[in-house]
């Protein structure tokens, strides 16, 4: 996805549309003084267009709109950071998140560089304690339609297609926006974090929107995800693994110990009969 | 608009004045978007720096309500400078006739105003005439009493110094503006306005619209491509609702209203009717709307049954007018469809008190806001007011089939989405059966004047279903038919004034035809989307005007007047070409539907007396209106608006002496000493008008949930006011509380040395409807109204500002 952002009008169609095809609730929430709609995104509002107000080189006003949402990072801090890897990259490369697997452990807030994925811990809703962010409309994009903003948006400005088609594109737009006298426009998410997955034409430099220039992901972070959870899973795994051989050593010793009446009764430890034959009956009636 | 959103990409240069497009309009902003990637520049000429601002090459800040001084400065720019294109005005307007030698201009008064009756005698702004009856006129523009003579001297006083004066603009800014627009003088180079509300709510909304089309003829950009005046409609289908007649002095098709003076339909068509230009059809088109209307009953001996028709009285009947009748007890019922008046209505407070004093109120709308509800607003004891309401649940656009007519005059037919929910039904299936009914009531009467309503074509239903109404029938209607074969018409050239053909809104005809329903012809590769995209080009192979997407009245053109194309000759004179003349062949061609009658370049059409080489065939000798004459004058002045700051700096007239005020209690005007902000209100992306629908949408309301004022950083510092603030504005009529919007997208101006603030509010929020309220903003609005279309002045007004607690804490 490219968001071309000097082209943007924001008039927040992609927040409607996003709200309602992702069947999210709205949230009344904006800060006084501003034309922006919520201060943040949130579990439930997955994209918010950012209003900057600032003034250019010459003191003349300059009105920014920056369509923000999950960045879909090729090296995510998100993915990095879960534990229980609900959050992961599915085949179209997209972060995806797996609610079902998510335990609402927020690991993944501070680990995201542009703060795009949230866990619901607003007075809005107490009990879901369960991260939310873009899908991009994975279940659109699998049904060869387009995401729900890119539909929407009205001046064309957030484009979905193939990622190296969009990154020329970009590329041609900054070239003529350049001609235009936008002397500051720049392709931002070409090789960010490994390279995004929603790209942005930006009309000044990606500090100004609050952007991080040149994010990497933290060595930290991924001691924490390739050395210390595969360590930690592998003392995990080392403890049961202990104690499935404890108990098979303890079985064996204990029917060591028993061996003799094996011989006596047929061994009593093993399920009877018709508990097996119960079982396959049930299974056939599946 | 003379254009079509797909021909905008041709412009040069686009001013947006009055208009908030990328706001407002955010659909068809993308051709404005395109054009500028095509090289266009972008200008925004506005009191606010909108997100129209910030998509532009350049804003220009200006003083709400001085439009007509910036408007009269690029005119005296392209006189004085010689930018003008001489072989378009000479051939395509009425610059070179000769006025009235007794017509006079002076201190801001025209000659022939009455002090008593508050109104212009128009004697002495005629043409001079020869004994032939053809107006006198010079060609060389020369002469003292020619129109072009006229309007340099009356512009002349229009200097960059006095615009800067008046508007605040600096002359640096205005030279270098004016510069970009007159340029456009030079042939195929084009500029194109845009213009909505910012123009049009003023007491001199219908000149400032004019000043700029008298600015776009005498570059030669209006009919050109990429040229013209974009009007931006305020709503979807206002242009369908204008077309049919929603202001009152019209009849569908802008046919006009007849008076009492009009006894018989003779006597309507030989007063109405001029004897040049493609009007001298009219009667055609009203017999044919008296046929549609009344069917069998209307023949040739009783007059088409013109007795029928409601003839206006010598009183206006605006919608302002309603509410003051209503206010003085003549008006004693009203029928409310899809509105709230006691929100977005101007003089808020004076509507609701107008609404008390009803005896009965229909109101019909998709949800419950404060016009069904006035009764239960703050202030008002319900114990105390005798109006009954009744409220008939109306469904929602996608409940309903029907047609759209959109700002390019385009109709375009939409289908059921879906049933409509619980009880509700469409508006036209309630004035169906309010029709239904009345017919019914009045069945047995044999009183002359209940014949109208007895004799009245209404068969709309749908057979076997009585919850739903037949849509298309009454679009079927409007295209008209031949009587005798009941087949449809194909275009309006085949209305007659004989009583053989019927037809709704004579304008309309084409768009239902024996092929079917031409407005919801509508290919798959729709050009809404860039796949669909049609560059314009030099050889005129394009078809990017997409003329078998869907129908635009009249005759399906898309760009009017647009034999102004070409050359006297009918040559084109643009780098892409529109319409022009094939000579081989003997006609008008082009990639448009040519707006232009079957006459070669050099002859003249007989039944119209329009010259081949005059474009502007609805006008009389089919010469553009550069002087015209309106209610409040020949030519737009400047004035200032009715509560401004400052004095008028051009004239002792101060404001527009034909503006229309009001004497109730509610009427109040402030003055500059108590009230020194200019107040300026507007709408946003996120809400529709009074927000009763948008505020109840959640994700709507989560878009934009918070009223506030906008004010600049040195007005904030002045009063010391923080962004977010609370604050109350206040007018003569009353005070709102909100939060203040501090932004350096607006900014004082030094006006006659004085520094004059100017804040903006947007309408949208109202205390009772939707999930997000405020107070309502329209209770600061004046209501002193334009002469000619009689809306209100809500973009520039007196107010002042001051801390105050939270809304709803005293």
């Amino acid at each position: 996805m490219l968001v071309d952002t000097s082209e943007c009008i924001g008039c927040k169609a992609c927040e409607v549309a996003c709200k309602q095809w992702n069947q999210n609730e709205a949230r009344i929430n904006q800060e006084p003084g501003t034309y922006q709609s919520h201060p943040e995104l949130d579990a439930q509002t997955w994209t918010v267009i950012k209003f900057i107000e600032r003034e250019d080189a010459n003191g003349a006003p300059q009105w920014l709109m920056q369509k923000h949402n999950c960045m879909h990072c090729t090296e995510a801090g998100c993915v990095t950071a879960c534990p229980t890897d609900a959050l992961h990259y599915n085949d179209y490369g997209l972060v995806t998140l797996d609610k079902q697997s998510c335990i609402g452990c927020g690991y993944c807030e501070p680990a995201c560089p542009f703060d795009a994925v949230h866990v619901d811990k607003t007075p809005f809703n107490q009990k879901a304690q369960k991260a939310g962010k873009c899908t991009m409309c994975f279940d659109r994009i699998s049904s060869a339609m387009q995401p729900a903003c890119v539909k929407t948006c009205p001046t064309d400005c957030i484009k979905y297609g193939d990622r190296a088609q969009l990154i020329a594109w970009a590329h041609e737009r900054v070239d003529q926006l350049h001609e235009m006298g936008y002397a500051n426009a720049n392709v931002y998410g070409e090789h960010e974090v490994g390279g995004l997955h929603e790209l942005y034409v930006l009309l000044e430099s990606p500090e100004v929107y609050g952007l991080p220039v040149a994010p990497q992901l933290s060595k930290r972070l991924k001691l924490w995800k390739y050395g210390v959870q595969p360590v930690g899973k592998a003392i995990l795994g080392a403890t049961l693994f202990g104690l499935i051989v404890n108990f098979v050593v303890a079985r064996k010793a204990f029917k060591g110990h028993d061996g003799d009446h094996d011989h006596d009764d047929g061994g009593a430890p093993v399920p009877p009969e018709g508990a097996a034959a119960e079982a396959d009956h049930a299974s056939m009636h599946d | 608009m003379t254009t079509s959103f797909w021909d905008i990409p041709n412009a040069d240069v686009i001013v947006f004045m009055g208009s908030n497009a990328a706001e407002n309009h955010p659909i068809g902003f993308k051709w404005f978007m395109r054009a500028k990637q095509k090289g266009a520049k972008l200008i925004v000429v506005d009191p606010r720096f909108t997100r129209t601002a910030s998509k532009a090459d350049w804003w220009i800040p200006f003083r709400s309500g001085t439009d007509i001084s910036v408007l009269g400065g690029l005119i005296n720019y392209a006189i004085s400078h010689n930018k003008i294109h001489r072989d378009y005005v000479i051939h395509n307007t009425n610059a070179p006739l000769l006025v009235n030698p007794n017509f006079k201009f002076d201190e801001g008064l025209f000659s022939g105003w009455d002090p008593n009756t508050k109104t212009y005698n128009q004697s002495t702004w005629s043409f001079q005439s020869g004994p032939d009856g053809q107006p006198l006129k010079d060609d060389t523009l020369q002469d003292p009493n020619s129109v072009y003579q006229q309007i340099k001297k009356i512009y002349s006083l229009y200097t960059p110094e006095m615009v800067s004066e008046i508007s605040g603009i600096t002359v640096a800014d205005f030279n270098k503006f004016a510069e970009m627009v007159c340029n456009t003088g030079e042939a195929g180079k084009v500029a194109l306005f845009a213009y909505a509300m910012g123009w049009t709510q003023s007491t001199h909304g219908v000149q400032n619209i004019r000043c700029a089309t008298l600015l776009q003829m005498l570059l030669g950009n209006i009919g050109v491509p990429g040229g013209g005046i974009a009007a931006l409609r305020g709503h979807a289908n206002v242009q369908g609702a204008t077309d049919l007649a929603v202001v009152y002095g019209d009849l569908p098709g802008y046919i006009g209203q007849p008076t009492q003076a009009h006894k018989t339909l003779k006597e309507f068509n030989d007063k109405t009717t001029p004897t040049s230009g493609y009007w001298v059809n009219k009667p055609k088109y009203v017999a044919s709307l008296l046929k549609a209307w009344w069917g069998d009953h209307a023949t040739k001996e009783n007059d088409f049954a013109y007795s029928y028709l409601p003839k206006m009285g010598n009183v206006p009947y605006s919608h302002y007018d309603i509410f003051q009748s209503a206010l003085d007890g003549t008006i004693h019922g009203l029928m409310l469809f899809g509105q709230n008046p006691a929100v977005g209505s101007a003089n808020a407070s004076k509507v609701q008190a107008a609404m008390a004093k009803l005896d009965w109120m229909l109101f019909a709308d998709m949800f419950m806001n404060e016009s069904g509800e006035f009764w239960k607003l703050d202030g008002v004891n319900p114990a105390e007011i005798k109006t009954e309401v009744f409220m008939l649940p109306a469904c929602g656009p996608l409940e309903k089939a029907g047609s759209f007519t959109n700002s390019t005059r385009l109709i375009q037919w939409k289908h059921q989405a879906i049933a409509p929910l619980g009880e509700s039904r469409s508006d036209g299936w309630i004035v169906n059966e309010l029709g239904k009914r009345l017919q019914k009531l009045y069945a047995n009467s044999t009183a002359k004047k209940d014949e109208g309503i007895k004799y009245l074509t209404w068969s709309y239903d749908v057979p076997g279903k009585p919850d739903e109404y037949d849509h298309e029938k009454v679009l079927k209607e409007m295209n008209g038919y031949d009587v005798k074969t009941g087949k449809q018409l194909a275009n309006f050239g085949l209305l007659k004034d004989d009583g053989s053909t019927a037809a709704g809104i004579w304008i309309y005809t084409g768009v239902f035809t024996e092929e079917g329903n031409k407005a919801d012809s509508r290919r798959r590769d729709a050009p809404n989307r860039r796949e669909g995209w049609a560059e314009a080009k030099a050889d005129g192979s394009a078809k990017y005007l997409h003329l078998d997407y869907a129908f635009a009245w009249p005759a399906n053109r898309r760009v009017l007047y647009n034999r102004a194309s070409s050359d006297p000759a009918g040559k084109s004179w643009g780098k892409v070409p529109l319409v022009w003349w094939d000579a081989a062949a003997g006609k008008w061609t082009g990639v448009d539907v040519p707006d232009m009658l079957p006459v070669a370049p050099d002859k003249v059409h007989e039944a119209t007396g329009v010259p081949g080489s005059s474009a502007f065939i609805m006008k009389p000798w089919g010469m553009g209106g550069i002087w015209g004459p309106l209610a409040d004058g020949p030519v737009p002045v400047h004035y200032e608006p009715i509560e401004s700051p400052v004095k008028n700096a051009l004239y002792k007239q101060m404001t527009n002496p034909a503006a229309r005020r009001f004497n109730s209690e509610f009427d109040k005007l402030g003055t500059p000493d108590q009230f020194p902000y200019v107040v300026t209100t507007y709408r946003l992306t996120e809400h529709q008008t009074s927000g009763a629908m948008t505020r109840t949408i959640p994700f709507l309301a989560e878009a934009f949930a918070r009223p506030f004022v906008e004010i600049s950083r040195e007005l904030a510092q002045e009063k010391g006011i923080k962004n977010g603030e609370w604050v109350q504005v206040e007018s003569a009529r009353g005070k709102v509380k909100v939060q203040a919007m501090v932004t350096n997208r607006l900014r004082p101006y030094k006006i006659a040395g004085k520094l004059v603030h100017q804040i903006g509010l947007p309408i949208h929020w109202a205390p009772k409807s939707g999930l997000v309220q405020g107070d309502i903003v329209n209770s600061l609005s004046p209501e002193v109204l334009d002469p000619t279309a009689h809306i209100q002045e809500s973009k520039a007004f007196l107010g002042n500002i001051s801390k105050t607690t939270p809304r709803g804490v005293n």
